[in-house]
């Protein structure tokens, strides 16, 4: 399954790493913040590579250019808006929670909501079906049909 | 002529196999035995065809015919042989005869070993392996025949992607092929018991043996993959949720669902028609995974537009057998009555919050994978999902599937007392909490990740323990009468034990390695030493080394600690010319608590070198987790049921009403 991703690394990989010594930052808490935010944001020329992990060279400039607003004194918040502003809102690997993406948000809880509706009503019939004498549960009198049975069962010699 | 056989081979298999998918399923459905009969020697014959292409194709690149184009475009005379082998199914055409190969030698293993199956049965399962046989063999001939010669064989050729050409790739295929596989099998029984109109604990008895294999080799070749994107991609990453991943851990997780639920079916004849979707779902995410990785549609929808027509071929196979497949549950999973009943706090009730859990997990993953394209398709809008949207949206079903975990699994069936059920489990959850805080209060900086981590899989570790203890009676019998229980134990409650266990470990391996990794970036020149992390590294040399079919520049890098050489790691930068491509080989360190991984970037103007270093905490404890899981299943696989009368389908229930 790893042949297309290695395939497409292949075609993209050039020969620099990730995150080079030069373009660390002195200030930890900075480069931190950085590294951070490296995570969240697409190498836009790869395959589903963040510019954190990518070797390819427009990563290279997001990184730097990530740095430069973080020293100029942008919020994380600022940083996005501003690649967004300029690259589109695939930039991001975390998409935003909009009006355009909310069933991709609302996915997981209202999945789990539907399921576990559904589980629970399952689960509560089956429970009652338990509780209740007469249908189902273990003290339920034999059916006829099942009283024919257990007779030709016991007529049989206790089975094989 | 060598390649012609193989091309007739497959072309002979594809007629076999629609004789096996129509002969045996008229004579189930008319009541003909000797139309039924049709089915073993179609399957063994379907196999030894497909068997024979695979061996012609992998002669061709062995003896590296590149006259044959699929040879010519993947392989070369300098490369290992190891490589030329793998390289057979090292690109999409020869993959995809491996799949087809993989799929008829299961059918030809329930046709030598399904003697005990009921004909009718066996019958109607060969007769769904055999119709998804003649669909991909019909993609195989119609969009992509392995075979191609061509008119003018070039002197030498392309070259394996150099990625590939590693032991790690060269068997992760084959296992995550057996894994999807293995699930058809599920599937056609699926069928079968919704055209046979029945599903009994004999039934499940039959499906879970192949779940759980399927479920072991997509463990293992999941695991095998992730062992390689760590030490090859070169920054020791494992997982990326990266769509072609992700179309491997959806079936994963359906496997695990359908495992835990066919547990149910055999043990407690109940939540017959839902296993019966899952067995559907399970396969149906594997023709996805198929689907997502062939069309390259995930990649970008330009590629599929670019060569539709496999896009399309692909498509429809899935649009006949999920749609097929679901139709046909719509209409018949009725028929499916489950009898028995079982109260709110019960090994069933629990086993169904695990299958609501495992499921909805694997659809936000879909939603997550498919997402983007869905995005594109209807508005235009181009967007990334990527690792920070699953980590958050994923994590949280793991987290609550790890804290019932140990509960469940110890709780009787049919009507349980929670206070009663918890009572060998007070001490492991005190331990766990106990060891959280621990770590806690040693870890500087406030990730709460490491600690949650490891309260979480001390919780699921030593559940597993404790379920083995009560099983044993532990604190209960003599030391003496214990290990005579813990032994005669059935190897299925070991497996489950094991499985579980490696679920904790792995929680355990990937809080810690996220939560403490350690990373050191710095230009460093030959002679120079630097400390990090505790560790003093000195870059003696870098060294110019020639490889079968590339030059290296591998460094030696000396690994001390207080003084006391540890090793020497090898860090290399390799570059192969056919493909003019460069890969990193990482040097590491293995340790059980940690490993020291370093790898080597560009050489600077000044002559000093980049050189990366990570400590990764617990690296080991990943493969250590996906090993106890795969060990858990082999256990559970070999359990004795399985080996004995295993097709023996009762005229009454099996399961007493108590």
């Amino acid at each position: 399954m790893r042949l297309v991703l290695a395939l497409c690394l292949a075609l993209l990989a050039l020969p620099a790493q990730a995150v080079q010594p030069d373009e660390v930052l002195d200030d930890p808490v900075l480069e931190a913040r950085a590294r951070a935010l490296s995570k969240e944001i697409r190498c836009l020329v790869c395959r589903n590579e963040s510019i954190d992990e990518s070797n390819a060279d427009l990563a290279r400039d997001l990184r730097i250019l990530v740095r430069e607003r973080l020293v100029a004194g942008d919020s994380d918040a600022q940083v996005l808006t501003f690649l967004v502003d300029r690259y589109g809102e695939y930039v991001l690997l975390r998409p935003r929670f909009t009006a355009g993406n909310a069933a991709l948000w609302l996915a997981a809880p209202a999945l789990l909501l539907l399921g576990g509706g559904v589980a629970v009503v399952f689960v509560r019939r089956r429970a009652r079906i338990a509780a209740s004498p007469g249908a189902g549960g273990p003290d339920r009198p034999l059916s006829p049909d099942e009283q024919a049975r257990l007779d030709a069962l016991l007529k049989d010699g206790g089975g094989r | 002529m060598n390649a012609e056989f193989g091309h007739l081979a497959v072309i002979l298999a594809f007629m076999v196999a629609i004789v096996q998918m129509a002969v045996p399923l008229t004579g189930a459905l008319k009541g003909w035995q000797n139309w039924m009969a049709v089915a073993v020697p179609a399957a063994l014959l379907q196999a030894a065809l497909i068997a024979l292409s695979f061996a012609s194709l992998t002669w061709a690149f062995v003896t590296s015919d590149f006259s044959v184009a699929l040879v010519a475009n993947n392989s070369h005379s300098a490369k290992p042989m190891i490589y030329k082998i793998s390289g057979t199914w090292g690109n999409h055409e020869g993959s995809l005869l491996l799949w087809v190969l993989i799929l008829t030698l299961f059918g030809a293993a329930v046709a030598l070993w399904g003697r005990a199956l009921p004909g009718r049965l066996k019958a109607l399962v060969l007769s769904v392996q055999a119709s998804i046989a003649v669909a991909f063999l019909a993609f195989l001939l119609f969009t992509s025949n392995p075979f191609e010669r061509l008119a003018v064989p070039p002197l030498d050729g392309n070259d394996l992607n150099p990625l590939l050409q590693d032991p790690g790739l060269a068997f992760h295929p084959p296992f995550l092929y057996l894994g999807y596989v293995g699930l058809s099998m599920a599937f056609s029984f699926a069928i079968a018991a919704l055209i046979d109109g029945r599903v009994d604990p004999a039934w499940a008895r039959w499906v879970r043996p192949w779940t759980l294999a399927a479920w072991l080799f997509l463990t293992i070749g999941i695991g095998i993959g992730s062992w390689w994107a760590y030490y090859e991609l070169g920054w020791g990453g494992w997982w990326f949720w990266d769509p072609v991943e992700n179309a491997s851990f959806m079936p994963w997780l359906f496997a695990t669902a359908l495992l835990h639920s066919a547990i149910v079916v055999e043990k407690r004849n109940t939540l017959k028609s839902w296993t019966i979707l899952l067995a559907i779902l399970a396969f149906s995410f594997s023709l996805i995974g198929t689907f997502i990785v062939r069309s390259g549609v995930i990649t970008s929808v330009h590629a599929f537009a670019n060569d539709p027509t496999r896009g399309m071929f692909i498509l429809l196979i899935l649009a006949v057998f999920i749609g097929g497949a679901l139709t046909l549950y719509a209409f018949r999973a009725n028929a499916l009555r489950s009898d028995s009943v079982f109260s709110l706090v019960s090994r069933e009730s629990a086993l169904v919050m695990n299958n609501l859990l495992l499921v909805v997990a694997a659809l936000v993953v879909f939603v997550g994978t498919v997402w983007p394209l869905v995005a594109e398709m209807a508005t235009g809008r181009k967007l990334s999902v990527g690792p920070p949207f699953f980590n958050l949206s994923f994590t949280p079903f793991m987290v609550a599937l790890a804290m019932m975990l140990p509960l469940g699994a110890i709780l009787p069936w049919k009507r349980a007392r929670p206070g009663r059920a918890m009572r060998p489990l007070w001490g492991p959850l005190a331990l766990s909490v106990a060891l959280g805080a621990l770590v806690w209060s040693l870890q500087t900086g406030g990730r709460m990740l490491g600690p949650v981590g490891a309260v979480l899989a001390t919780w699921v570790l030593l559940g597993a323990l404790a379920d083995l203890g009560q099983r044993a009676r532990v604190g209960k019998a003599g030391a003496g009468e214990v290990l005579r229980r813990l032994g005669s134990l059935p190897r299925a409650d070991w497996g489950k034990a094991v499985a579980h266990g490696g679920m904790g470990v792995m929680i355990f391996a990937i809080s810690a390695i996220t939560a403490w990794q350690q990373e050191d970036i710095r230009v460093v020149q030959p002679g120079e030493r630097f400390a990090f992390a505790g560790y003093e590294l000195t870059l003696e040399r870098v060294e110019r080394v020639e490889g079968p079919n590339y030059s290296s520049d591998m460094a030696f890098i000396a690994l001390d600690r207080d003084g006391r050489r540890i090793a020497t790691l090898t860090p290399e930068k390799r570059f192969y010319p056919v493909q003019r491509f460069p890969t990193t080989e990482a040097g590491i360190d293995l340790g059980v608590t940690r490993d020291v991984y370093v790898v080597i970037g560009e050489q600077q103007p000044d002559g000093g070198w980049v050189v990366r270093s990570f400590v990764k905490p617990f690296a080991n404890w990943l493969w250590a987790a996906v090993a106890f899981m795969a060990l858990g299943g082999v256990l559970s696989l070999t359990d004795r049921r399985y080996r004995l009368g295993a097709a023996v389908r009762p005229a009454a229930r099996a399961v007493p009403a108590e």
